[in-house]
């Protein structure tokens, strides 16, 4: 399974680790709804076909990434980079902050 | 008496083999039945087993998608055991181990379940204090454990690299004698004839593509050979289960599904009469009776549904064998194979009512499931028939993770890839 990260290009995915499901939305830190909680962290909508997730590429750029890969072909789709580099492409200028 | 016997045997080879029945019929769906199980996997199968068996209730339908035997049955590592610390955990998996003991007996089919034990290696002192924590946990509940010094392992399973120079030396090891493999082929084959034998129907290529309810109930199930209604519908899907709940209005579980590879070596000659896991990293290798040794390691990492993994996995296993046993470096690999694992939220599995009425649901059995097959089965349809838990499934609840009553056997948190 081969990985297209923004910055370092096609790469394998011997290369990186994975970070699970993106499509969770953690609560603010300050809400105190439980089952909110719980939710964002037990319940998952689990694919068969399409599904973002992160993944790190801890043995290249070490950004994380948000990649959309589907879960009975393993084709990737694409990958973008997550946290405050999101939006970034490789060779464009950009007036992001360093990263988180 | 059932249909394999000596007698039966010799009578059959005297007589051209031409009066042996099949395994199980290929049954065609009847418009309605008492019980619907969904899914003829080993936990499917092993349920309408023990509900005629247990609780007279013949009248059920198995409805499989595929045929008998295709699925995570046919495709796992084959080990049972029961070397679990949490008291709800070994008591149900010692239920299992119970059941398996006498499992060849009763469906008066050999599952070959052979008791050679399971060695779990440990590479530093503080592991060996777990595994001593560990046995201990197990003999207060009843099960056997015994924790070996280096030269215990030496003598029980002389290939291992006992040398201070191993890559992650060995320090001793916890061993469950009762503990070992079975044939899975023949468990699957096994469950659906003694099923079949009570009138239970084994419908195979018979896709479930949606539910048929009564209100917020379920009553039935719509499939590709058309729609079959029940007053009660159990699923146990293993990898599959987020999608066919789904089709039940049911978006959202604390289930992902994950790949788990297994490899199988080139026979060789009597190697590892035990069951061998390495403690540094995760794998675990048993040698077959055909001389194959059989391995697995970790899950792939990723969400898949695929049935197939990738190479980087493939080495991380090969090497952990090699770790233990370098003597092994020159053996080929003969096939490599994956399977859809139910990975839940703790590492434990679910056995439960609902969460519909007139729904039942087993999953989450992660790694575990193959072990797990009598007592699942027989948990799951003990549910079915009193419309409630045995006390042995009553803690592995859907709402335990909602509730704060999860159980977590590896402390590893709501990460389903690390259980």
């Amino acid at each position: 399974m081969l990985i297209p990260c923004p910055v370092c290009g096609l790469r394998d995915s011997g290369e990186f680790t994975t970070g699970g499901d993106a499509s969770i939305v953690r609560p603010a830190f300050d809400d105190g709804d439980e089952a909110a909680w719980a939710a964002a962290v037990y319940d998952r909508s689990n694919p068969l076909g399409a599904h973002e997730e992160y993944w790190h590429h801890v043995h290249g750029c070490r950004h994380w990434l948000i990649v959309a890969r589907d879960t009975q072909t393993h084709a990737v789709f694409g990958a973008r980079l997550a946290g405050a580099w999101a939006g970034y492409q490789s060779g464009a200028p950009s007036d992001k902050p360093g990263p988180d | 008496m059932g249909d394999y016997s000596l007698w039966s045997v010799v009578k059959n080879g005297l007589t051209g083999n031409k009066s042996w029945k099949p395994a199980w019929r290929k049954a065609a769906p009847k418009p309605s039945y008492d019980v619907i199980i969904v899914g003829g996997g080993g936990h499917g199968l092993a349920t309408a087993y023990y509900l005629a068996r247990e609780h007279g209730i013949t009248n059920v339908a198995v409805v499989e998608r595929g045929l008998i035997g295709q699925g995570s049955v046919g495709r796992n590592t084959t080990i049972v055991r029961s070397n679990y610390l949490l008291p709800e955990n070994s008591r149900f998996y010692e239920w299992s181990l119970k059941l398996w003991e006498g499992l060849s007996q009763e469906l008066n089919y050999n599952v070959m379940f052979s008791q050679r034990g399971v060695l779990n290696l440990a590479h530093t002192p503080s592991q060996l204090d777990q595994y001593a924590q560990r046995g201990n946990a197990m003999r207060l509940g009843g099960i056997d454990a015994e924790l070996l010094a280096r030269e215990d392992i030496a003598r029980l399973c002389p290939g291992i690299d006992l040398s201070p120079n191993a890559r992650f030396p060995i320090e001793g090891g916890l061993f469950q004698p009762r503990a070992g493999t079975a044939r899975h082929d023949a468990v699957a084959w096994g469950l659906a004839y003694a099923a079949d034998r009570m009138g239970v129907d084994i419908i195979e290529t018979c896709e479930v593509t949606g539910f048929i309810r009564d209100g917020s109930a379920i009553t039935g199930v719509e499939t590709s050979r058309g729609e079959i209604r029940a007053p009660k519908v159990g699923v146990a899907v293993a990898g599959m289960t987020s999608e066919v709940m789904r089709k039940a209005g049911v978006e959202r579980l604390p289930i992902e599904s994950h790949i788990l590879q297994a490899f199988v070596s080139e026979p060789v000659k009597p190697l590892i009469d035990t069951v061998v896991t390495f403690g540094a990293g995760h794998m675990y290798v048993s040698q077959s009776d055909k001389g194959g040794l059989v391995f697995g390691g970790n899950l792939d990492y990723y969400n898949s549904y695929a049935q197939r993994g990738n190479l980087p996995i493939v080495q991380e296993v090969a090497s952990e064998l090699l770790a233990v046993f370098p003597n092994l470096g020159r053996l080929k690999l003969l096939r490599s194979w994956g399977g859809v694992m139910d990975m839940s939220m703790d590492g434990s599995p679910i056995i439960t009512t609902g969460p519909l009425p007139g729904l039942f649901l087993n999953c989450g059995w992660c790694y575990g499931g193959f072990k797990a097959t009598p007592g699942s089965g027989w948990c799951f349809a003990w549910t079915i028939a009193h419309d409630e838990p045995h006390a042995r499934n009553a803690a592995f609840t859907l709402d335990r993770f909602h509730a704060g009553t999860v159980i977590d056997e590896k402390g590893a948190g709501a990460a389903p890839r690390l259980h």
